[in-house]
């Protein structure tokens, strides 16, 4: 089963994120940036996959700046077999449905049977890239599984919903993606580092995939930001110690706030 | 005026409060018309609704739309959009509807903006980003806007509507049935207030030490009419089901007030409680950085603190 990762770069999970005030997209200069948390459990739910049937390839598929190349060497450090990257300065400011456009055009060009994708990305929290990939291919989605289970050319997920979850169950190819109950993400071994250096990694443009620049970028985006005002940090709050009175003195606060 | 499309969040045809506040938005933009989808029984939905100012109540009812997974119901509103240009659609922060959103978005040709928490006359949707450090004013600029709204975002206001009820044909096609739906699991119900629609939550974190340990927080939470939510330690631990977590791969709360027992405040939970109006916290570490955020924060014993403050409600409740 061939086996392709979407993962994305993002800032740093506890970093400072800033929007650039002159076209408004998001600062990825001023931050660390690594691959998004949930990715990891992407990466790792397909080598187990491929660990398990024996067979297969993990491809790991990234739309990004050329820095993004860090994020594409680490999910080939866990142990992904190849890489496809698309950099192209046309796709700074591409929204979340111009996003799924491009990695579709992408994919048409690979042979999978299951793509794996993250739940949400730390950055835009969109968390739609499935169903938007399985609309834009054609392929059925199973969305949000918290434990996927190959059985020849059938995929299982427990999709976890509001108020519990839903077994769901598609053939392949399909469209898959993770929460962060699936699985423990691996650590890369320096063995795997090293190999790292080594693997495939095809780095493609707008123009090869076949796509139209004009319908990427911030020009092609479907939806714009206006405008936007950092907000003031909360206000430091009052912190007291427990003298054996603390749940009295929550209480009094609270009736202060007329919350109770 | 133009009809502006509300995708109805409901239950077996009991709609929930984000509809009502869904229509409440709507009204700013155009002409309510309320899009109920889902098995049979789900028009049932629509007398609750012309109280809520919908001028058409669009019923689609049909086993597929349950059976397979999301497509069939963006199959549907998406013929909808087609046949009615609205001015735009608005759907609620969920996440089987954002998925409904998105693949409408695809077959529109739309722009979609995810987890609006106010949206104007104008169509422009506020969305607080990077656990609300930034508020953000957008607009979609192609196509029909689609917007997934947060509950809880407005007051829903009580307006009669005509509720003209207009049955679709629900067909769906055989691409739209990839994904089977073969069994739904429910959490069983608590009788609290649901954690997305509720003013007051009341969480608990790995502080509690086990799932019996719950009872306290449960306890305070019933004399406040709250919701429970946990921390994905107590959701992993298994204390609490996953269904109550909140934070970044959880759900995300912005009540009136949030009281966290026990809870360090990582920046994944943070995600999913930040933008709550008055934090309270209980943590034995003076250094969690969940005091950080707190409006008032006690370091003590949760065991000491939790239920005195129960107590002390129930007396001012008299
Ligand atoms: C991809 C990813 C997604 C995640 N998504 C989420 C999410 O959605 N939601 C979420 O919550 N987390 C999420 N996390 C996990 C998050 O990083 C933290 O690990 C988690 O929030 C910690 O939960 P906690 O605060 O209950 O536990 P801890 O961090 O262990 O904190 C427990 C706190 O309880 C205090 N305490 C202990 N005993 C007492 C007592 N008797 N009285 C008072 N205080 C006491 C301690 O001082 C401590 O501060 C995610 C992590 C990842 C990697
Ligand atoms: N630019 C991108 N390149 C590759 N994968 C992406 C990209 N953006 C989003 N994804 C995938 O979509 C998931 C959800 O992201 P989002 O919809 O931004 O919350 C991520 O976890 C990734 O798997």
């Amino acid at each position: 089963m061939n086996i392709v990762v979407c993962v994305k770069q993002v800032p740093d999970t506890w970093a400072e994120k800033k929007l650039n005030p002159a076209d408004k997209t998001q600062d990825r200069d001023s931050v660390d940036n690594v691959m998004n948390e949930i990715d990891e459990y992407a990466v790792e739910e397909a080598l187990r996959i491929k660990e398990k049937l024996g067979t297969g390839e993990v491809t790991v598929l990234t739309m990004g700046p050329d820095k993004a190349v860090e994020t594409i060497r680490k999910a080939l450090s866990m142990g992904a077999d190849k890489a496809v990257h698309i950099s192209d300065p046309a796709l700074h400011g591409t929204c979340v449905v111009q996003t799924s456009a491009v990695l579709a055009a992408a994919l048409k060009g690979l042979e999978w049977d299951l793509v794996i994708a993250g739940s949400e990305a730390t950055d835009s929290r969109v968390s739609v890239m499935a169903p938007l990939l399985s609309e834009q291919l054609g392929v059925p989605q199973l969305s949000l599984a918290r434990k996927v289970t190959v059985d020849g050319g059938n995929v299982t997920v427990e999709r976890v919903t509001e108020d519990g979850y839903d077994v769901v169950s598609a053939a392949t190819p399909a469209i898959v993606s993770v929460v962060e109950k699936t699985n423990e993400p691996r650590y890369p071994s320096f063995k795997g580092i090293m190999a790292a250096k080594k693997k495939p990694l095809e780095t493609k443009t707008v123009a090869d995939l076949g796509i139209d620049a004009g319908t990427v970028g911030l020009a092609g985006a479907t939806s714009e930001v206006v405008d936007f005002a950092n907000r003031p940090p909360r206000s430091k709050g009052e912190i007291v110690k427990d003298e054996g009175d603390g749940g009295v003195k929550i209480a009094t606060y609270l009736a202060g706030q007329k919350l109770i | 005026m133009a009809e502006v499309l509300v995708l109805v969040e409901h239950t077996d045809g009991t709609p929930k409060k984000v509809s009502f506040e869904l229509l409440t938005f709507a009204k700013r933009l155009g002409t309510p018309s309320a899009v109920v989808l889902g098995g049979p029984g789900a028009g049932a939905a629509a007398e609750k609704l012309k109280e809520y100012g919908a001028e058409k109540v669009y019923v689609g009812e049909s086993a597929d739309l349950v059976d397979y997974l999301v497509a069939p119901k963006a199959e549907v509103l998406a013929e909808l959009v087609g046949k009615t240009s609205p001015a735009a659609v608005l759907v609620a922060s969920t996440s089987e509807s954002k998925e409904v959103a998105a693949r409408v978005a695809v077959k529109t040709g739309s722009g979609l903006i995810t987890d609006a928490v106010d949206v104007s006359a104008e169509g422009i949707a506020t969305q607080n980003i990077y656990g609300g450090a930034i508020v953000v004013q957008s607009k979609v600029s192609k196509g029909t806007p689609i917007i997934t709204v947060r509950p809880n975002s407005v007051a829903a206001e009580a307006a009669a509507g005509a509720g003209t009820v207009e049955n679709l044909t629900v067909s769906v096609s055989d691409a739209a049935k990839g994904a089977r739906v073969v069994e739904k699991v429910a959490e069983k119900k608590s009788g609290r207030p649901e954690l997305t629609e509720a003013s007051i939550v009341v969480s608990g974190g790995r502080g509690l030490g086990g799932a019996e340990h719950f009872a306290v927080v449960e306890a305070l939470a019933d004399e406040l009419h709250a919701a429970v939510g946990a921390s994905r330690a107590a959701t992993d631990a298994g204390w609490y089901p996953h269904t109550f977590q909140v934070g970044q791969t959880g759900k995300t709360v912005s009540p009136q007030l949030y009281i966290a027992c026990g809870i360090s405040g990582a920046i994944q939970h943070r995600a999913g409680m930040q933008t709550s109006k008055t934090i309270v916290a209980i943590n034995k570490d003076p250094e969690a950085p969940i005091f950080e955020l707190a409006d008032f924060g006690v370091v003590g014993d949760l065991f000491q603190v939790v239920p005195q403050l129960t107590e002390e409600v129930k007396k001012r409740h008299g």
